[in-house]
């Protein structure tokens, strides 16, 4: 196979795991159905007959079982992947990440080490039923102790899950579920990728600077190329991660347009939005030519599928706060 | 035998369901014991033991000093020098017992009470106050004493202990036969950290890998205030043959029977052959911690039933009796044990307090620019003070 080739984001995954595999022979991948099935995504696919079952371990159903096995194995000196096989089904794993993923280095004064990551297939637009449709990153964004990053597109995917593998802190590592996928794009291996905790600028523009990760980049993609058309340019950065923050990319690019829309799933209430906003208004307060707008899902349990494209935050909510930054 | 109604009839057998009160029993019939509390040695088909005079000795040293560190600990938190205490008098033949048993190569995971083991694991017990005291969490390093840091939160490190048994295996440090180099995890837990999840999803995992963990069970009867038939309706042993694997009930007041039931449990663990559940039956004589109020809900009846089993107590008898002991081995014992009180009194009040801004220290192993930020800014702020008290 040549140098190149086109692949989706479940695909850019899964050959990153691999990769990660491959480099070290520490790397387990714990979860439910990840061995023969491959993940009811398939991200793991394949792993399991090539790693054997002591590495890709198929787990009981237990997602507390599931973590804080993966803390001892990581005392032990191995590095856990753990695949949590839906984002609403973190919770009953919700203790041990917060209180004990989250807290061992600094309980320990740096003599644990918890070099783990949690893989969180995220967002919704799938048409599942309850609970396979959140966006849980501010609750983890908020734990100290716990980085968080999210992938959008699949070169990111097959980069981003060996650096956060590699990397000696715990890892929450958000895949937006409805990119799995859909979009190809080009992968070169041989490339040398950005570092994990940094944001990029996906689109150059002047107008309105809009922050987006995970599954609303593309949405905030689609807006800008609508917003083109309009005659108007919007800067789109694909932050990638959460916590901690890469703001430097967002100043500078605030500081040129002055106004700001950030879009995320989650509730906006107290969400990554909320952060951003705070953040730029005490950075670049005197460059702002309008307040940030936040679009994102409602206060609202996510609703039923039937109604869940109305509740996402699309291209049409994207653009009309556009228009409003723009009014002000 | 209990004058409580037994639930259930027909299918669910009586004896299955039993509800057992913790004033009446005795530990039921299944009880492993090898020292009554009269200090008579009696014997079991199953777990019995040599022991050298030696060894029964170090055993007695063992508790005694672990009683004193109880003890004094005890009185400095009455001293305001710690802000909480948990006390573990009555539960020291568990400890040691259990701490004993280990080798050199195994791992354990400890609640917040595990005092002895630590003791047993070689760790300064002026480095256990810490966390009482506020000063750290926990200053010892887990990975060279092979003992991790307490956990407060109740039952959460038993999914750790049988984590770590599954690397254990992966490491193929798992029935090679070698005594050096096979492990075993042992993972402490109350009675009420029983109905935890963690606790029984560690229970399906160990299972379910046979991983090579004992699980071992302080059954002091109370969880705070509440007791032993709030939290379950078998004896707690009886579980572990619902997981598929093997539960023993030690008298945990019995240094020599848990010792020589651990240490069976270990081996089995060591050789490959999984999981075991043991239940160290005891009694809380203290407080569940310093700033409980036993006086609310226990019974002063029960306290005293219990004190005639201290397992202090019966070890000196059976050393007395049996010409074990001189005179000279107590008064060295005595003097041992008031030097470590001395030790941890002084230690204590000396135990400096962290810096603020180590608080930014080890947060994460590669910190980040936001924290770096902030520990910068807070360092600016407390130094725009200074000298202005001068
Ligand atoms: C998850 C959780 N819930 C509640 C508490 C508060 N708490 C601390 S100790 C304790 C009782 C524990 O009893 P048991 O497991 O029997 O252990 P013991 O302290 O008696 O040795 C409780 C409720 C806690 N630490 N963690």
């Amino acid at each position: 196979m040549s140098g190149l080739q086109k692949i989706t984001l479940a695909k850019g995954l899964n050959m990153g795991l691999r990769k990660a595999m491959e480099d070290d022979p520490k790397v387990l991948i714990m979860g439910e159905d990840v061995g023969k099935l491959g993940g009811v995504f398939r991200i793991t696919d394949g792993l399991q007959k090539d790693f054997g079952e002591d590495r890709v371990i198929d787990s009981p159903l237990a997602e507390s079982g599931i973590v804080g096995t993966a803390v001892g194995m990581a005392l032990r000196g191995y590095r856990p992947v753990v695949e949590i096989q839906f984002d609403g089904f973190v919770y009953p794993a919700y203790d041990q990440i917060v209180c004990q993923v989250a807290k061992m280095t600094f309980r320990s004064q740096g003599k644990s080490k918890m070099p783990m990551v949690i893989r969180i297939p995220f967002g919704g637009g799938i048409g599942a039923v309850e609970h396979h449709s959140e966006s849980p990153e501010a609750q983890f964004a908020h734990t100290p102790g716990l980085k968080v990053v999210a992938c959008s597109n699949p070169v990111d995917g097959y980069w981003m899950i060996q650096q956060a593998i590699a990397h000696d802190d715990p890892v929450i590592f958000l895949e937006p579920k409805r990119q799995y996928h859909a979009d190809k794009l080009e992968l070169d291996e041989s490339a040398t990728p950005a570092p994990l905790f940094t944001s990029r600028v996906v689109r150059t523009g002047s107008d309105v600077t809009v922050l987006a990760y995970g599954p609303t980049v593309k949405t905030a993609l689609k807006a800008a190329e609508a917003a083109e058309s309009e005659g108007r340019s919007l800067e789109v950065i694909d932050l990638r991660t959460l916590s901690p923050l890469d703001m430097a990319p967002v100043f500078e690019s605030v500081r040129r347009t002055g106004r700001v829309v950030v879009t995320h799933e989650a509730h906006v209430n107290l969400g990554m939005g909320a952060e951003l906003s705070a953040r730029i208004t005490e950075e670049c307060f005197y460059s702002l030519e309008a307040p940030v707008l936040r679009v994102g899902g409602f206060d609202t349990p996510y609703p039923p599928s039937r109604i869940e494209e109305e509740w996402l935050p699309d291209l049409d909510r994207v653009m009309d706060a556009v228009d409003r930054s723009l009014d002000y | 035998m209990s004058d409580r109604p037994t639930v259930g009839t027909g299918t669910f057998g009586p004896d299955l369901v039993e509800v057992f009160g913790p004033s009446q029993q005795d530990g039921g019939p299944e009880l492993v014991q090898l020292l009554t509390p009269e200090g008579e040695r009696v014997h079991h088909p199953e777990f019995d033991h040599d022991f050298s005079a030696e060894e029964l000795r170090g055993f007695y040293r063992d508790m005694v000093l672990t009683r004193r560190i109880d003890t004094e600990a005890t009185a400095l938190q009455r001293h305001g020098e710690l802000g909480i205490w948990a006390q573990l008098l009555g539960q020291e033949a568990a400890q040691i017992g259990a701490g004993r048993a280990l080798r050199p190569q195994d791992y354990v995971f400890p609640t917040y009470r595990e005092h002895g083991v630590a003791y047993c694991r070689g760790i300064d017990p002026l480095n256990l106050l810490g966390l009482f005291r506020g000063v750290d969490q926990g200053s010892w390093d887990p990975a060279e004493k092979n003992f991790g840091l307490y956990t407060i939160v109740i039952g959460a490190q038993v999914l750790h202990g049988v984590g770590y048994a599954m690397g254990i295996q992966r490491d193929g440090a798992v029935g090679t036969g070698d005594p050096d180099r096979d492990a075993a995890v042992i993972a402490h837990f109350g009675d009420g950290a029983s109905s935890q999840g963690d606790v029984n999803e560690g229970f399906i995992f160990a299972a379910s890998y046979n991983a090579p963990v004992v699980f071992f069970c302080q059954n002091n009867q109370w969880a705070i205030s509440e007791p032993i038939e709030r939290q379950t309706r078998i004896p707690l042993y009886q579980r572990a043959l619902g997981f598929g694997f093997p539960g023993v009930r030690v008298d945990g007041n019995d240094v020599l029977a848990t010792y020589a039931v651990t240490k069976a449990a270990l081996q089995r663990a060591r050789d490959g052959q999984g999981p075991t559940l043991v239940e160290a039956y005891t009694y809380r004589m203290g407080a569940h911690t310093t700033t409980d109020d036993p006086t609310r809900y226990r019974l002063s009846d029960d306290v005293e039933h219990w004190k005639l089993k201290d397992p202090i107590e019966r070890l000196r008898v059976y050393l007395r009796r049996n010409g074990l002991v001189d005179q000279a081995f107590f008064d060295d014992l005595d003097q041992e044990a008031k030097d470590l009180g001395h030790h941890l009194r002084e230690g204590c009040k000396a135990l400096p307090d962290p810096q603020p801004l180590s608080v930014f220290d080890h947060v994460f192993t590669e910190t980040t620019d936001e924290l770096v930020a902030q520990r910068d800014g807070y360092e600016a702020y407390l130094a725009s003070f200074e000298g202005e008290h001068a």
